[in-house]
């Protein structure tokens, strides 16, 4: 699979899978997409990686371990349950604000930052696995 | 529509029982995807189907205009195909390696943790 | 999102009462795990600090599920729905005392296993996740016993069950990853069974909250569709509990992964199993129920009987607990199949009794293995020798599962062979008091030859073998603490019954009686 085409396309491909996965991930409140598609796109993109440059050079390059990555996301989406804590309402109500910054209304919610977090915990999920799948073809 | 679907499905279950049943691991796990799938359309199938009416509130609106398609058994195959797909994930690595360490796919064979002619408690001192 | 000005009664739709900081008790055993599970995983690396972050939050656990207990004691069911979407439309956290109860203990036993694995499960275990996986299967066990609503319980089963998956291959042994394959496999089936009744059940009433199920089976009662229903969760929980038939992968499986996690499988698993066939069998179909008492009668006389004679034929004394822990499930199947609130209260006593002692069994097994260097009967031997105080403890354990007074077995064999023999189910009492006979029997064997018996297999009768030097870990605290703790509880349990018979009356009268229970998710207007 290491073809010399193959290698010099796959970083600005995965990159460019990167990109998209967020766009994917940015747009899902309101339109298809969301955070598990998005995480599933960055994982393909790191398995693309992984296939064209080894399992090493993606473990480098996201420098936190996959699970490492999970971990944060499971994190993140269950803290985004919780400010209904505090404005007396059940969990997982969604809070929203709207922040003003040049000139545009920017709406920040809870839900998102738990699709945010949905989004990390399969990068990391599938990602573990799809790199754990590509080492043991290599040895 | 739904005894269309309800007969696909029944075909969809039969398979799977069928690979479920074989000795090879392998055979096992596309099974085991089958009737994954299989449920997710039982799931469809029970929410009732409708065509083209997407459950989709028009801004200006605060209640759908018409019936609409139910939106729920599409949450719940969403989830389930999640949980399903990460299993299946799960199972394919384990089932990789069982094979790697134990040399064989065959259920049968797979005796290490239950050894045939494992010995006998003893009877006395 | 300002609400728009129309004729929409926003308070159909949504809770407009500010929720109480009381209610969120229900869903903080769930919130804790899930983070104190993510924070062990992002310190994967530092091996040091994930045991102290995991027994914190384990400790949260306990004082979170024991303040919903009395929560509940006190106020009756809790409810809370998310995202303050009202039943039967958003998913709803229930909590009533059956599952309260059994949240707690489930929270006592899994902080005894999370001080128990800081010194069984080694760096490399703990870099492969033990500790995130046993709070993730918190997660899961206390998820089941919480909820409200039918599909959400099956995604704490899926919880509970991928973390399972995780636990049982730590160690990338060989038998590991072929009793995993079997218990992977057959759980799968058996979750996809569950969905698969719960889709049809969605496709009977369109609704998948618990209460709601409840009123509308006793509305419809008996149809052809809901009886078949039923029959398919019979056979889902059933392999979810380890019920004859289909309890083949307890045995293949429960005897090879680390033996703190065998503690947390046996205690914890089958029981969320026993717990869901309470949940459908009583509260949401009493009548599909009544058909099938003679099914689940024999299979949990099936249950029994298969358990403690495949735990009188093992060496293993990991596989012989495996195996009690399946005759346990025969009993905690009788009260089901009798099915009076006397007999279902037998049920959720044995239920606790049972996550007790078989997690201090298996912790006792480990300890056994630190001292005489095998699991095996004919290997182990002298162990009197070594430490009697240890043998003291063990034979109050064997006592326990036996069902020998005064210890936590007696009561609920006590209350479930009162009610059968009360109902006229006099086969069922007779295989109890059997099965409890033969326990003694099997457990007894444990204690003679490994305790009791010099040496190994052949030692001559008063001679003594020099053992193995005994494992440093034994000098840990950590490894008593624990069991000294279940130990405790199993005497408790025993001595002063009172108040355990008072709970496992209340939640039993509970799951018979939906009305407390349907009040509280739907409000006074039910």
């Amino acid at each position: 699979m290491r073809t010399v085409i193959f290698r010099t396309i796959a970083p600005y491909l995965a990159a460019l899978m990167v990109l998209f996965s967020i766009f994917v991930l940015l747009r899902g409140h309101n339109e298809p997409g969301g955070g598990f598609i998005g995480g599933l796109i960055a994982a393909s993109a790191f398995a693309i990686y992984g296939i064209a440059c080894g399992v090493a050079a993606v473990r480098r390059a996201i420098s936190f371990h996959p699970m490492t990555i999970s971990g944060f996301g499971l994190f993140l989406a269950t803290v985004s349950g919780l400010p209904s804590l505090f404005v007396s309402q059940p969990f997982m109500t969604s809070q929203w604000l709207y922040i003003h910054a040049f000139g545009v209304e920017v709406p920040l919610s809870t839900p998102m930052f738990f699709d945010i977090g949905v989004y990390f915990v399969v990068v990391g999920a599938i990602g573990s696995i799809a790199l754990g799948l590509e080492e043991r073809e290599s040895d | 529509m739904e005894a269309t679907f309800s007969i696909l499905i029944g075909l969809f279950f039969a398979v799977s029982v069928y690979l479920v049943m074989s000795r090879q691991i392998v055979r096992i796990l596309l099974g085991i995807g089958i009737l994954g799938n299989a449920v997710n359309l039982l799931i469809f199938t029970s929410g009732r189907l409708t065509r083209e009416v997407p459950p989709v509130i028009p801004p200006e609106a605060v209640t759908p205009l018409e019936a609409t398609a139910n939106p729920l058994p599409q949450a719940l195959i969403l989830t389930a195909i999640v949980i399903s797909f990460s299993f299946f994930a799960f199972l394919l690595v384990l089932a990789f390696r069982a094979y790697q360490e134990l040399g064989t796919d065959d259920a049968n064979e797979m005796r290490v943790a239950e050894p045939v002619g494992d010995a006998a408690p003893p009877q006395g001192y | 999102m300002a609400t728009p000005a129309t004729g929409v009664d926003l308070a159909r739709a949504i809770v407009i009462d500010p929720t109480l900081p009381a209610d969120w008790l229900v869903v903080a055993p769930s919130i804790l795990t899930i983070l104190g599970g993510a924070i062990c995983l992002m310190a994967r690396k530092n091996t040091e600090a994930q045991p102290r972050v995991a027994i914190l939050f384990l400790t949260l656990l306990v004082l979170a599920c024991g303040g919903l207990f009395v929560h509940v004691l006190d106020k009756g069911v809790v409810n809370m729905v998310m995202g303050r979407w009202l039943p039967p439309f958003g998913i709803a956290f229930t909590a009533d005392i059956t599952g309260a109860a059994l949240a707690l203990t489930a929270s006592i036993v899994a902080l005894a296993a999370g001080i128990y694995g800081a010194v069984d499960i080694d760096t490399s275990g703990r870099r492969y996740g033990f500790y995130p996986f046993l709070l993730l299967l918190m997660t899961g066990v206390c998820g089941a016993f919480l909820t409200g609503d039918i599909f959400n319980l099956y995604v704490w089963f899926e919880v509970l069950l991928i973390s399972s998956f995780g636990m049982l291959v730590l160690g990338n042994e060989k038998e590991q990853l072929d009793g995993a394959v079997k218990y992977a496999v057959l759980n799968i089936i058996a979750t996809t069974l569950f969905l698969i009744s719960t889709g049809l059940l969605y496709g009977l009433f369109g609704t998948l909250n618990m209460a709601d199920i409840a009123i509308k089976t006793r509305e419809s009662g008996l149809t052809g569709p809901l009886a078949s229903i039923a029959v398919l969760y019979l056979l889902a929980f059933g392999m979810k509990a380890a019920a004859f038939p289909v309890n083949f992968w307890l045995p293949a499986s429960y005897h090879t992964p680390r033996i703190v996690v065998s503690a947390v499988f046996a205690g914890l698993l089958t029981k969320v199993g026993v717990y869901a066939l309470l949940r459908i069998f009583i509260l949401l179909m009493p009548q599909a129920r009544i058909a099938l008492t003679d099914v689940i009668a024999l299979v949990a006389i099936a249950t029994m009987i298969t358990g403690i004679f495949g735990a009188l034929a093992q060496t293993d004394i990991r596989r012989l607990f495996g195996y009690l822990v399946i005759s346990g499930i025969g009993s905690m199947l009788a009260g089901l199949a009798i099915g009076t609130t006397a007999a279902v209260a037998g049920t959720i006593f044995y239920a606790i009794h049972s996550v007790i002692v078989m997690t201090a069994l298996y912790m006792a097994a480990g300890i056994m293995h630190s001292m005489g260097g095998s699991y095996s009967l004919r290997k182990l031997g002298g162990l009197y020798g070594a430490s009697p105080a240890f043998a003291a403890v063990f034979l109050v354990l064997a006592f326990g599962v036996a069902g020998l007074p005064p210890f936590s077995g007696f009561w609920p064999k006590v209350i479930l062979v009162d009610a059968a023999l009360a109902t006229g189910h006099g086969w069922l009492a007779g295989t109890i008091l059997l099965t409890g006979l033969l326990t003694s029997i099997a457990v007894g064997r444990v204690w003679v030859f490994a305790f009791w018996r010099g040496g190994a297999e052949g030692t001559v009768d008063g001679g003594a073998v020099a053992l193995p030097a005994a494992d440093p870990v034994l000098t840990r605290a950590a490894v008593w603490l624990p069991l000294g703790v279940l130990l405790t509880l199993v005497v408790l349990l025993g001595v002063l019954p009172e108040p355990f018979f008072q709970i496992s009356g209340r939640g039993a009268s509970g799951l018979v009686d939906p009305l407390g229970y349907v009040r509280a998710v739907f409000g006074g207007s039910l």
